[in-house]
């Protein structure tokens, strides 16, 4: 057996074991960016009005949080610490730059609806705080798995408060008609009468409703998972 | 800590590796963000007659803008003074084709008085004609534009439809955004008698049932921009209106 070549596991090797599934897994609940840390607040304010918004936001945020990630860990050695900062924003700034310009040659529609809130994923506290806070000082690959991770928790939020917000504000989903006034073109048909009981609730269409929303999300969020409960 | 000339010479080497990538990648999707900018404001031109075009506004396609463009629209380029501008004299000034949908009237807004107006003359199905008129002015941001289509007696409004590159939402974006708002200015009338009076947006409602609609709560100088452009820009296509009755 002597002539068997025993490949030792080199201690940097890429497996993904319990503590990388931690770091992807973390992010959608225990350090959830949006129920546990409160970051992102803003667009998850401002983008929720629909899912179909949401989704293309919490796409954009993936990429860049993904990207920037993996960039910012592939450089980390040769990033001068006095203007880490300035080069983490260059990075960050460029890959929102391309998904604007990405979007509104394949998406225009939603590119104008999202309008100055794909420009602001620049400054979501998102993705500039898992730059310093891990990639800054981790391997390009558990830096990728963080930066997946804290993207879909924060979509993952996202279209759960749009959910709420398009559904019971103007009863669509995905801009689908579910409950409520019968479209136009229906009126007059058997259809109709499945739609008429709900009258959309408007307070939900407007900003305010998100903040209820969020809040009563992270209620649930800690009713759900004990670990998050403060008892101090 | 490294040196200070081998911090600036990766941020020289960063900056331009940056720059480059994003300009060809700016370059490359140029022509499709043009055609979508022009798609868009075809479309927002259409918003203006929604009422009239036999189909669901909301749910339009993009082959449909195109097909009613091609099919039952005539579009035209006129002066203030009541004369058509030929196409050959449209593409002279760099205009694509030399039609209404490719001036460019953010650039002919600052003309002033020597400034190119679009015109669409839409034929429905039953052979009734509907005039689009274009107008801008300035918002309480940044500027506002829209469309209005005016019925065959060059009086009536069929409808209209707005656009702004910065207003507030929720507060003067609300010109566009807000339909109920926007559907006031159907049935309204922009001349007494032969006098040119435009519509009025009116801060705390309407008092006029003929010549004003309510203003919007918070977006006073958005309002005013609205009146302002519609007097400005309505009646200078009235020389050529003339020569149309």
């Amino acid at each position: 057996m002597a002539d068997v070549a025993v490949v030792e596991p080199k201690k940097e090797a890429i497996k993904f074991g319990k503590k990388e599934r931690a770091l992807l897994t973390d992010p959608l609940d225990d350090n959830n960016p949006i129920t546990v840390q409160v970051l992102g607040i803003c667009s998850a304010l401002a983008v929720t009005t629909g899912m179909k918004n949401a989704a293309v936001m919490a796409v954009a945020v993936v990429f860049v949080c993904l990207f920037a990630n993996v960039i910012t860990s592939a450089l980390r050695k040769s990033i001068p610490k006095q203007v880490r900062m300035i080069v983490q924003l260059v990075i960050i700034a460029t890959l929102v730059t391309v998904v604007e310009l990405v979007l509104k040659a394949y998406a225009f529609e939603s590119y104008k609806q999202l309008s100055v809130f794909i420009g602001l994923i620049i400054t979501n506290c998102i993705v500039m705080g898992r730059l310093e806070a891990f990639a800054m000082g981790n391997r390009p690959y558990e830096s990728a798995l963080d930066g997946l991770g804290n993207g879909i928790g924060y979509g993952i939020i996202l279209l759960i408060v749009a959910f709420f917000r398009e559904f019971f504000g103007k009863g669509e989903i995905f801009g689908v008609k579910i409950i409520g006034a019968a479209p136009e073109y229906m009126i007059n048909t058997l259809e109709s009468t499945w739609f008429g009981w709900y009258a959309g609730n408007n307070l939900m269409v407007l900003f305010p409703s998100a903040m209820f929303v969020i809040a009563v999300l992270i209620w649930a969020h800690r009713a759900w998972n004990p670990k998050l409960v403060d008892i101090s | 800590m490294r040196s200070t000339s081998s911090v600036m010479g990766f941020v020289l080497v960063m900056t331009t590796v940056v720059s480059l990538l994003l300009a060809f990648l700016q370059n490359g999707l140029k022509s499709r963000h043009d055609a979508n900018e022009a798609l868009y404001s075809k479309k927002a031109t259409l918003g203006a007659i929604a009422d009239h075009l036999g189909l669901d506004y909301t749910k339009i396609s993009d082959q449909q803008v195109e097909d009613i463009f091609a099919n039952k629209i005539k579009q035209f380029v006129v002066k203030q003074d009541g004369n058509l501008v030929s196409k050959e004299d449209v593409a002279a000034l760099g205009y694509k084709d030399g039609v209404a949908t490719s001036v460019d009237m953010a650039k002919e807004h600052k003309k002033g008085d020597d400034k190119m107006l679009p015109l669409y003359v839409y034929t429905k199905d039953d052979g009734k004609k509907y005039y689009i008129l274009y107008a801008r002015g300035k918002g309480l941001w940044d500027e506002i534009w829209g469309c209005v289509a005016l019925e065959d007696d060059f009086n009536t409004i069929a409808g209209v439809s707005f656009d702004h590159k910065a207003e507030t939402p929720g507060l003067g974006a609300e010109i566009k955004d807000n339909k109920a708002w926007v559907k006031q200015f159907t049935g309204k009338k922009i001349y007494d008698g032969t006098t040119f009076k435009a519509v009025n947006v009116r801060k705390g409602g309407a008092k006029d049932p003929v010549y004003e609609v309510d203003g919007i709560s918070g977006a006073t100088i958005t309002g005013d921009g609205v009146t302002a452009m519609l007097e400005d820009y309505l009646v200078d296509y009235e020389p050529y209106l003339k020569t149309l009755k």
